[in-house]
């Protein structure tokens, strides 16, 4: 594979009611493996899959929100949650996990990955995309 | 002759928390369950939908979540899995608004 093309995952719905999110985590995290210049967005009710302290043990499913503190691992360090999808929800970034990756470049510096974004900025972000992989 | 309403889509995803909340009359209560939870967050611009109506949120559905019981609006009751049987129990029909 020679050329490195931009892929952008664009997550809308709530984690557990439906199978989207899981899903989608699962074709990251696959993609991931192709050495893709990958990014996420997370707005309208994708925000919801990002809540932290997440506890299925009364619901019997598969808690898979820790995972997405494993794509820094995987060289995703583009997170792009939409401010306005946020607000109208109640949330802010503290209701959120801190999603973090390591510079390689700046001595394993941490970084955060999630970047907060307005829709409009959004707007520019999938603008620049190569492909586009919606959930 | 009171109903219970069950609501488990998300406020924001789909209009059947707009139609129970309208629909509701006397003594019917709403039971947010699944998806539907995240209508009882306060701040959150579907929580108007919620004024005046007697609210009761599942529990483990709030927990697998995320969405501790500080975050919701007053005056709703969580309850669990045998409170929404005493609930179903208690009324003299359910509508469950899928």
């Amino acid at each position: 594979m020679s050329e490195i093309k931009k892929f952008m995952y664009v997550n809308r719905k709530a984690p557990y009611g439906t199978i989207y999110a899981w899903e989608a985590l699962e074709v990251v995290l696959i993609g991931a493996a192709f050495e893709q210049d990958v990014s996420l967005a997370f707005m309208d009710d994708g925000v919801y899959q990002l809540i932290k302290g997440q506890d299925t043990t009364g619901i019997g499913m598969k808690n898979f929100s820790p995972t997405y503190s494993a794509l820094g691992d995987y060289e995703i360090t583009k997170i792009y949650v939409e401010k306005e999808s946020l607000e109208e929800r109640g949330l802010t970034l503290d209701d959120l996990q801190h999603l973090v990756w390591e510079d390689e470049d700046e001595d394993w510096a941490e970084k955060d990955s999630i970047r907060l974004v307005s829709r409009s900025e959004l707007a520019d972000v999938l603008a620049t995309q190569d492909v586009l992989f919606n959930f | 002759m009171a109903m219970l309403h069950l609501v488990n889509k998300s406020p924001y995803d789909a209009c059947s928390l707009d139609t129970a909340s309208s629909i509701m009359q006397g003594d019917d209560s709403l039971l947010l369950i699944e998806d539907g939870v995240y209508a009882a967050v306060k701040g959150g611009k579907a929580a108007a939908r919620l004024e005046g109506l007697k609210i009761s949120v599942l529990g483990p559905d709030l927990a697998a979540r995320g969405i501790g019981k500080d975050k919701l609006i007053d005056g709703v009751t969580v309850v669990d899995y045998a409170g929404f049987v005493d609930m179903v129990e208690a009324n003299d029909k359910v509508q469950s608004w899928l």
